[in-house]
């Protein structure tokens, strides 16, 4: 027979899930928090985030073309992602070149020199971010309030402090928490988003609606996101029932800082996380407790990003113990 | 209603099921047959013809000796021309017994009518002995020799106490057992009594997937006339036709790692075995036939035949009056997702043959390769709760000990990681090397 035929091994049908669709369904779920975003902060947080996928993209280019010439993979959407979240990760008023330097901490420390995609012990976005926050910290500190505000205030730019910050500067000084809560967003205004941050986390409401995307679309699962919450909220909320002066309470904790954007989209990144349900819920109440622990306790305010990298590093031993149940291993048959 | 299913892992490939509704249409035999020596697991048949002889149809022309073996009959009437090496499904040449057909003379012994014989008078010894002499194997696909299963063990160990029947066809395109279920219920239904008779058992469950409403309707219409009989109606997932998982769907009943069905009381057999058994009990009829689905998106027409063993393959095209689609690009024997890729359509059929499958260019081409992303889907389709990311990553590192603690062995080769891999990376193809380097030095160590 002349005809060419392929003899390969079963099986010979293939789904249709791929890299590009998970990733650019990460971007498309990311689309309402970049929408609040836009909103309470204005083009700039636009600006922002479109040079950030910009930087990273054209950073993996650079890098897979002229530095390790191996095939290109800078557009399967997973480089879009990461400049997606470092941008979410940021003030909107970051100068364009510390940005810049995020990225390259980003794409080039974080994630080519490990080997890529799929190959990055820690999430890229947060190294970059954590880098961005240790080389410059006055403005990665530094929050424009939403522009409602300053129309009303009739200023030209007008900052304000995280309800973290406020939160944290007030229990260094010894203020009741009763007494900072005029200073303080409602929770109203922290669920859909109207308080400084950065760009990506303000809008707790957009995230979950990104966030049920992805689980209606099965990219994640809901495990990582509500044990994660689910933790920090009862770490947080034992102080608070012991001492709710000193101590705020649960609800304020998950609507404030990164919690939502950090346990749906950085904590669930797949590349980073357990691939077990058991493993992933470890790691999420173990990050959960971390986050809440670093925000009572350390000398940061928001410890959300640091307890998602603290747990990244657990990830290979956390795989190594926590399996998924086998079939036919410790069977119980009713006998 | 909710649907029984297995409870880990599993996919829902395209059913593809275009041949469905094409009623079974029986092909007569071919000029020449070539008869596998080995058309089953376990030892091959020994031959106990010799050119020249000449055979009817149903005739014994080797022997079963071993304890997993079956025997061999002809499938037409004429000459024995050779024995020969042939290439099979495998792409390996194998011995086969060659055949040149002259007329179509049967053994007396076999009854050829249409008449349905219900009365079992055999004892269950008795129908065992049947089972073996006519030659009957599982035909799901496995082609486990089917008395095996009835045998009584020594001692007080696990005696069954269900019959378990798949009529699931979880496969994408086959449609072979579905034709059968429809046009061949009452000798199923009588297959099945023998069956319960054999194994002393006095309930027997058939398993057969929501897509195949007829089928279930039909059957379950029937079935009341038969005490301990159930038809159960399970949720369309690949793989359920597996034994573990089909037992699992229906009885909730899990059959420990290394262990067989019968551990956990069950005996279990195919839909088309139950029409088989059938025909060699009730009909003094040998495993000389079986029902072939030819399918594929580039062909005209598709279609379930009956054809006799040891037919080429190209019997099933010719019965279509089509030529091999000029896009051809894979031929597959058995299903898209654990069916065999072969060369060419002169393979000739045998008692695992359900069904032909061709591919043209666009489905045939394996996707690029891209670097694992951890998204972990292959663990949640794996249907025996494995890791296949990781079995990949050790078994191209050649590090077999880690698969072995890994729990290597219990994959299936089931293809549900290949088949949802985003990363399209050949997954099954390195666990494959893995398991089969594995059982090896497991033997070794024995």
């Amino acid at each position: 027979m002349s005809r060419e035929l392929t003899i390969s091994l079963s099986p010979h049908e293939k789904g249709n899930l791929s890299v590009e669709k998970i990733m650019w369904s990460v971007v498309i779920a990311l689309i309402p928090a970049l929408t609040a975003s836009v909103y309470f902060y204005g083009i700039h947080a636009l600006r922002v985030v479109v040079l950030g996928m910009l930087f990273c993209i054209a950073l993996e280019y650079l890098i897979q073309k002229f530095v390790l010439k191996t095939k290109v993979t800078a557009f399967d959407g997973s480089a879009a992602v990461t400049g997606l979240l470092l941008a979410f990760n940021v003030p909107s008023s970051i100068p364009w070149w510390q940005l810049l330097i995020g990225s390259a901490a980003a794409i080039g420390v974080a994630k080519m020199a490990f080997g890529g995609l799929g190959k990055n012990p820690f999430n890229p976005a947060l190294v970059g971010r954590a880098f961005m926050l240790a080389s410059f910290p006055v403005q990665m500190n530094t929050w424009p309030a939403p522009l409602r505000k300053i129309w009303e205030s009739g200023a030209d730019a007008l900052t304000s402090a995280t309800p973290l910050g406020i939160l944290k500067e007030g229990v260094r000084d010894g203020t009741p928490i009763a007494d900072l809560a005029d200073k303080m967003p409602s929770y109203f205004d922290m669920f859909i988003g109207n308080m400084g941050g950065c760009i990506g986390e303000v809008s707790a409401f957009a995230i979950l609606a990104g966030g049920i995307y992805l689980l209606s679309r099965k990219i994640i699962s809901f495990h990582i996101p509500l044990f994660y919450l689910l933790s920090l909220a009862g770490f947080t909320g034992l102080f608070w029932l012991f001492n709710p002066v000193k101590y705020a309470d649960p609800l304020f904790h998950i609507l404030a800082g990164g919690a939502m954007l950090g346990a749906w989209f950085m904590a669930t990144d797949m590349v980073t996380c357990p691939m077990s349900i058991k493993g992933q819920v470890i790691f999420a109440i173990s990050g959960g407790i971390l986050c809440g622990a670093i925000r009572l306790f350390g000398s940061y305010p928001e410890g959300c990003s640091y307890s998602i990298l603290v747990m990244n590093a657990f990830v290979p031993l956390i795989d190594k113990y926590f399996k998924p149940k086998r079939f036919g291993k410790e069977v119980d048959n009713g006998k | 209603m909710k649907l029984n299913t297995f409870k880990i892992g599993g996919v829902h490939p395209p059913e593809n099921k275009i041949s469905a509704a094409l009623p079974i249409k029986t092909l007569p035999p071919p000029k020449q047959v070539r008869l596998l020596l080995s058309q089953h697991l376990g030892q091959p048949a020994v031959p106990v013809v010799k050119k020249g002889d000449r055979v009817k149809v149903g005739a014994l022309i080797a022997g079963g000796e071993a304890f997993i073996s079956a025997n061999i009959h002809s499938s037409v009437s004429g000459t024995v021309l050779k024995i020969d090496n042939v290439i099979d499904v495998s792409g390996y040449r194998k011995e086969a017994i060659v055949i040149q057909r002259e007329g179509d003379e049967w053994e007396d012994s076999i009854d050829r009518s249409e008449e349905l014989n219900n009365d079992i008078t055999l004892a269950p010894e008795e129908i065992i002995d049947k089972i073996k002499e006519m030659g009957i194997v599982g035909l799901g696909g496995a082609a486990f020799p089917s008395h095996v299963k009835y045998l009584p063990l020594p001692g007080d160990a696990a005696k069954a106490d269900t019959l378990v029947i798949n009529g699931v066809e979880c496969e994408p395109y086959l449609t072979a057992d579905h034709r059968v279920m429809l046009e061949k219920s009452d000798e199923i239904l009588s297959g099945i009594r023998v069956m319960m008779k054999a194994g002393r058992v006095d309930r027997a469950i058939i398993g057969i997937e929501a897509n195949k409403a007829d089928a279930i309707e039909l059957l379950s219409g029937k079935a009341r006339a038969i005490p301990g009989l159930e038809i159960v109606p399970l949720k369309v997932k690949y793989p359920q036709g597996a034994e573990k998982q089909l037992i699992k769907a229906l009885l909730n009943r899990e059959i420990p790692s290394g262990k067989l069905p019968l551990d956990v009381s069950c005996i279990i057999n195919n839909i088309g075995t139950a029409l088989a058994v059938y025909e060699a009990v009730q009909k003094n009829k040998p495993l000389i036939e079986r029902v072939v689905t030819m399918t594929g998106k580039s062909l005209k027409k598709t279609g379930n035949f009956k054809v006799r063993m040891g037919s080429p393959a190209s019997i099933l095209l010719e019965a279509l009056q089509e030529e091999l689609p000029p896009g051809t690009a894979r031929i597959i024997c058995g299903g898209p997702m654990m069916g065999k890729a072969v060369n060419n359509l002169e393979i000739p059929i045998s008692k695992g043959t359900s069904g032909f499958l061709l591919l043209d260019e666009r489905e045939a081409r394996r996707k690029e390769t891209k670097n694992c992303i951890r998204c972990a889907k292959c663990i949640s389709v794996c249907p025996m709760g494995l890791e296949p990311y990781l079995l990949e990553k050790l078994a191209e590192r050649r590090n077999f000990e880690a698969c072995e603690t890994e729990d290597i062995v219990d994959c299936m080769e089931c293809g549900s990681c290949s088949f949802t891999c985003p990363s399209n990376r050949f997954l099954l193809d390195y666990i494959r090397y893995g398991k089969t380097n594995v059982m090896r030095i497991m033997r070794d160590r024995r």
